[in-house]
C-alpha cells in the first residue's frame, strides 16, 4: 500500500497528471480501494500530455477536444478505441507495468505513451 | 529567323510538343479560373469565361471530360461548415453546370464525417442529382471508421480488389483508384502496402506508354507536408511503375485546399473540400478545420474538372470555388 502512494504521489509529481484518488477511503484498509484514474486529452491532433507515467492498476481516459475524429490505438493492438468524435471518451485500464506506446490510427502522426509502474 | 513566340516550345521530349517549362506554365494557369487545352498540338489557354466556346470544339474532338470532387465529410457540423449538405448541393449544382457536360464524378474520399450509414446515404442521394450518372470512389480514413472498411466495401466497393483498389478505362485514359488510408503505421504516413503495390505493377505492366494515366487516391501521394501526415510512405514505388507513361495525372483530397506539382511526366493536384477548408501547410498549430467568416466559405470549398483531348498529349485542371 505504501508503495502504491508513493507511485502515485511520483506519477502526478512527474506527468502534472490529475490523479483521482478517494484519499479517504484509500487510506482506510477496511474500505474498497477505488481505482485510481489518469486523463490524456486530445487536442489539436496530439495526446496531451504526450507520456504519463501511473501506478499498475490505473484507468487512463482520452478525451477528444477536436472537431475531427481520433481514435487511440495501442501499437500492438492491446487496446483499440472506436472512432472518438468531439468530446467522446475512451478509458482503458493498465493492469501490468511496461511501456505502452499508442497512436492515432486515423492521424498516424499523433503518437502517446503510457508508462506503467 | 522567325521570331519567338511566348509560348514556343524549347524542349520536347516526348515529341509530343509539350515541353516541360511549357507545361508547367499551364499548371500555374490552372487554379486561377483558366482552362489550358492541348489541341491539334498547339497549346491554348483559355479564360473560364470562354469555356462555352470551347466547349463546342472540345466534344468534337472527342475530349474526355471529368468532375473531381473531395471530401465531403457528410455528418460534419462544427462551425468550420453547419451545412456540408448545402454545399455538397451546390457542388453538384456546379457541376451540372459545366458548358462541358462531364462523364463521370471521381470521389477521393472523406464522403462521410464518421462512417455512418446515415451519412453515406446523403452523399448518395445528393449525388444522384448529378448530370453525371457514374461516380468512381476511393475511401478516405473517415469512411472505414471502428469496422476496417467493411460497410464501404459493401456499398462501394464492388469489383474492386483488397481494401477497395481498382482501375477502368475511359476513351483510351486508364484510370487507377488507389487506397492509401488502411492499416497506418505509429508516426508514419498514408500507405499503400505490398499488395496493393504489387496489383499495381501487374496492372499497367502491358500499357503502351502512350495511355494517359489517371491515379486517384485521398492522401496526396507526394509529400506536401510530412509533418502533417500529408504524404504517402510508399508512393515512390507505385510512381516508379508509372514512369514509362508520358502522361500521369494525379488527383487527391485530404488536405482540403488545393495544390499542384509538376514532376518530369507526373502532375500531381489536390482538389478542395466540398465540406470545410483546412490551413495550409504549417501555418496552423494543426490542421484541423479553418474557420472562415461565413460569407467566404464557399470560395474556399470547390470542385476540380478535368479535361484530355483524346489522342494528344494534353491535360486541363480547373478548380472552381463554391462561390
Amino acid at each position: 500500500m505504501r508503495r502504491g502512494i508513493r507511485s502515485l504521489a511520483l506519477a502526478a509529481a512527474i506527468t502534472g497528471v490529475t490523479l483521482i484518488v478517494g484519499s479517504a477511503s484509500f487510506m482506510a484498509s477496511a474500505q474498497p480501494v477505488p481505482v485510481p484514474s489518469a486523463g490524456v486529452k486530445i487536442d489539436n491532433f496530439s495526446f496531451g500530455p504526450a507520456q504519463i507515467t501511473i501506478p499498475a492498476g490505473t484507468t487512463v481516459t482520452w478525451t477528444n477536444r477536436d472537431d475531427i475524429p481520433h481514435t487511440v490505438v495501442s501499437d500492438d493492438k492491446l487496446f483499440k478505441s472506436n472512432a472518438l468524435d468531439t468530446d467522446d471518451k475512451f478509458s482503458y485500464t493498465f493492469a501490468k507495468p511496461g511501456t505502452y506506446p499508442y497512436f492515432c490510427s486515423l492521424h498516424p502522426k499523433m503518437t502517446g505513451k503510457v508508462v506503467v509502474q | 529567323m522567325v521570331e519567338r513566340k511566348k509560348d514556343e516550345i524549347l524542349h520536347d521530349h516526348n515529341n509530343d510538343r509539350v515541353d516541360r517549362r511549357g507545361f508547367l506554365k499551364c499548371m500555374a494557369w490552372a487554379g486561377t479560373g483558366a482552362l489550358y487545352v492541348m489541341q491539334g498540338g498547339v497549346l491554348k489557354s483559355y479564360s473560364m469565361s470562354a469555356l462555352s466556346k470551347l466547349g463546342s470544339t472540345a466534344a468534337a474532338a472527342g475530349e474526355l471530360s471529368f468532375v473531381q470532387i473531395s471530401d465531403s465529410h457528410m455528418g460534419f457540423n462544427k462551425p468550420a461548415n453547419p451545412d456540408v449538405v448545402g454545399t455538397l448541393k451546390t457542388a453538384v449544382e456546379k457541376i451540372n453546370g459545366l458548358s462541358m457536360a462531364p462523364e463521370f464524378v471521381i470521389h477521393t474520399g472523406d464522403i462521410s464525417h464518421l462512417s455512418k450509414p446515415e451519412e453515406f446515404d446523403t452523399v448518395d442521394q445528393i449525388l444522384r442529382g448529378a448530370s453525371a450518372k457514374d461516380v468512381f470512389f476511393v475511401p478516405g480514413e473517415h469512411d472505414m471508421l471502428n469496422d476496417d472498411g467493411k460497410q464501404y466495401l459493401e456499398r462501394y466497393g464492388k469489383g474492386s480488389n483488397g481494401s477497395g483498389w481498382y482501375s477502368f478505362d475511359k476513351k483510351g485514359v486508364h484510370f487507377i483508384g488507389l487506397v492509401n488510408v488502411m492499416n497506418l503505421k505509429a508516426g508514419g504516413l498514408g500507405t499503400l502496402g505490398h499488395d496493393q503495390l504489387e496489383w499495381l505493377e501487374h496492372d499497367v505492366k502491358h500499357l503502351r506508354s502512350s495511355t494517359p494515366i489517371v491515379v486517384f487516391a485521398h492522401i496526396p501521394l507526394w509529400a506536401v507536408y510530412p509533418e502533417w501526415g500529408w504524404g504517402t510512405e510508399d508512393s515512390a514505388q507505385a510512381l516508379s511503375y508509372l514512369k514509362k507513361f508520358g502522361s500521369v495525372a494525379v488527383l487527391n483530397g485530404h488536405i482540403h485546399q488545393t495544390m499542384q506539382k509538376v514532376e518530369g511526366n507526373v502532375t500531381f493536384h489536390t482538389a478542395a473540400s466540398t465540406a470545410f477548408p483546412q490551413p495550409q501547410p504549417g501555418k496552423a498549430e494543426s490542421p484541423g478545420p479553418m474557420v472562415v467568416p461565413a460569407e467566404q466559405l464557399r470560395s474556399v470549398l470547390g470542385i476540380t474538372t478535368v479535361s484530355y483531348v483524346q489522342g494528344r498529349h494534353a491535360l486541363a485542371v480547373v478548380d472552381s470555388t463554391l462561390a
